[in-house]
């Protein structure tokens, strides 16, 4: 744990005491990659201060299918300091939602459009919840990175 | 009230591999709007990389682009490795660097000829595209390939650079110099190339910041970050080397960035390939397995950063694999390069973020109620070109110099 960026235990002190409890586990998996597990009722509040506060850079948001939900990881880079920390929390796989964070950092506007119509996520306040990568008359529903998704269309 | 009207740009471009669709939207000759559509060659590639083990995975990323065609796979692999803490040999780091740098070079002519072109100056593109031959000629000579290289692997390269090939390729990449202090002289203190890119298609540091934009598109704008220094990977944190910025973040400050960083890259590969003499192999550690978890790999492309994140649940196959190529983060900032110029500025401008599509073959603009009309295939770089042809009468300027030896 020595090696680990000063710049880097601070950011992770600094989102434990502003978003308390919201924080529920910390990993450091080497010194420039750390994982931190957030409550998704915080994540706009998160990325502000990740974003606004701490100058981080957003890198991209990986959206997956974990089968009974939908986890997403929002990837922070500190170019300063030489360190990646991906924020991951959990959303419900029926109807998943979560706080857009497109009026915070304008990156993450075309990236939640990407996750909205891959993986059926509503992003509520995006400015511009449109199809990004697909057609636009792509069927309501579709997902095609779910793992259920069928290429003859619907679910199963 | 002046009368916006929309002249849609693509999506189909015969000089470009990838397809965008660009809509502006102008009052008389000024835009006041863009939009911009994706998706043209949407391929599903993070989904087809699930049925691929972790070794075919960098052979299906090297296809994602053709032109930074290595810039995928050592951000792939290089997340392959953290994912499983796979260490690779010094000797593989170097032969990395050096595929890395001479794609970047190649990649910036191909740039740097089209924006010629944009802008009405064709022998500046004949030029850099000729002189980019060569640059092709030493990819083949180290791998056997003009572009796809197919060099990279977890754990590694897959294939050496001999010591006794070293001063020829030291030779080759010497041979770069000449021609490309010509092209930077030329260009540099050309007044048509002022009058064309000074002040055009600026992007602030705070655009730049909002947006998380990458590669010299940031860098033009004096925001000094670059992977290869802040997230040091492959050999470049074992040699010397400077992050070219500009300052105020127009076109032209993006094409001296751009030629900057040619010479750096130069100064990149002497020194890698000085080490090669000397650093002994293996090339590569061969690992087994990919343990469960999960790793993020970052690479600096010519355009920018490319990041790769892939998930391992212990088998031959990564279950989750993600891709973010830099022009993800660098096209959306046009929206607000383009605002305010004229028609005629709007494809030098689209351009200079070096997007992986470029744009204007088949424009036509048509007004708001829809009728066809105004601008044939080409019309775009046709304006662009007129208005270079008019600021050369008024300005008496004959347009860049290139005097090169053959």
């Amino acid at each position: 744990m020595s090696d680990i960026p000063a710049q880097a235990a601070e950011t992770v002190r600094v989102l434990q005491e502003k978003a308390g409890d919201a924080v529920k586990a910390v990993q450091f998996r080497n010194r420039s990659r750390i994982y931190l597990d957030v409550e998704s009722a915080a994540i706009p509040e998160v990325t502000r201060i990740v974003f606004r506060e701490l100058g981080h850079r957003l890198q991209t948001v990986t959206g997956t299918d974990g089968g009974d939900h939908i986890e997403l990881l929002y990837h922070w880079a500190n170019d300063g300091e030489g360190y990646v920390l991906s924020i991951r929390t959990r959303i419900e796989r029926d109807n998943p939602e979560i706080a857009s964070v497109a009026g915070i950092c304008k990156g993450a506007e075309w990236i939640e459009r990407e996750i909205w119509e891959l993986l059926g996520v509503n992003f509520v306040g995006h400015p511009d919840l449109r199809h990004l990568l697909l057609r636009d008359d792509w069927p309501e529903g579709a997902c095609p990175l779910r793992r259920d998704y069928r290429k003859d269309g619907g679910d199963g | 009230m002046a009368k916006e009207t929309i002249v849609p740009i693509g999506p189909y471009h015969a000089l470009q591999e990838e397809p965008e669709f660009f809509k502006l939207h102008v009052e008389g000759e000024t835009v006041v709007g863009l939009d911009i559509e994706l998706g043209y060659n949407h391929r599903g590639i993070e989904k087809l990389s699930e049925s691929k083990t972790f070794e075919e995975t960098v052979f299906l990323v090297e296809r994602i682009c053709g032109i930074c065609s290595t810039s995928h796979p050592i951000a792939c692999v290089q997340a392959i490795e953290d994912c499983g803490g796979i260490e690779v040999p010094e000797r593989a780091l170097y032969i990395r660097s050096v595929i890395g740098e001479l794609e970047r070079i190649h990649s910036h002519m191909l740039w740097l000829g089209l924006a010629g072109h944009f802008l009405g100056f064709n022998t500046v593109w004949m030029w850099t595209w000729r002189y980019r031959e060569e640059v092709l000629d030493i990819l083949e000579f180290i791998t056997g390939n003009r572009n796809h290289y197919a060099m990279m692997k977890p754990g590694g390269v897959r294939r050496d650079i001999a010591v006794e090939d070293i001063p020829t390729v030291g030779r080759m990449v010497d041979r770069l110099k000449g021609p490309l202090e010509m092209l930077r002289d030329a260009i540099a203190d050309d007044p048509l190339i002022h009058a064309r890119t000074k002040g055009v298609g600026v992007l602030t540091r705070e655009q730049v910041i909002d947006y998380c934009a990458v590669g010299p598109t940031a860098r033009a704008s004096g925001v000094a970050i670059d992977v290869r220094k802040d997230h040091p990977h492959a050999a470049y944190d074992r040699v010397d080397w400077e992050i070219v910025l500009g300052e105020n973040g127009d076109v032209y400050d993006k094409i001296m960035v751009r030629i900057g960083e040619m010479f750096q890259a130069i100064r990149i590969i002497e020194q890698c390939l000085e080490q090669l003499k000397t650093v002994p192999g293996p090339i590569d550690s061969n690992p087994r397995e990919v343990p469960p978890g999960e790793g993020i790999g970052l690479y600096e492309a010519p355009r920018g950063e490319v990041f790769h994140y892939v998930r391992s649940d212990g088998g031959n196959r990564p279950v989750r694999h993600k891709v973010r190529a830099p022009s993800y983060m660098n096209v959306i900032t046009d929206r607000e390069a383009v605002i305010g110029h004229t028609i005629a500025d709007a494809a030098i401008i689209l351009a200079a973020v070096d997007p992986c599509y470029c744009c204007t073959e088949r424009a036509a603009a048509y007004d708001a109620e829809g009728n066809t009309k105004i601008l044939g295939a080409s019309g775009l770089i046709t304006v662009s070109q007129q208005k270079t042809q008019q600021l050369r009468r008024e300005l008496g300027a004959a347009g860049p110099v290139l005097r090169f030896e053959d």
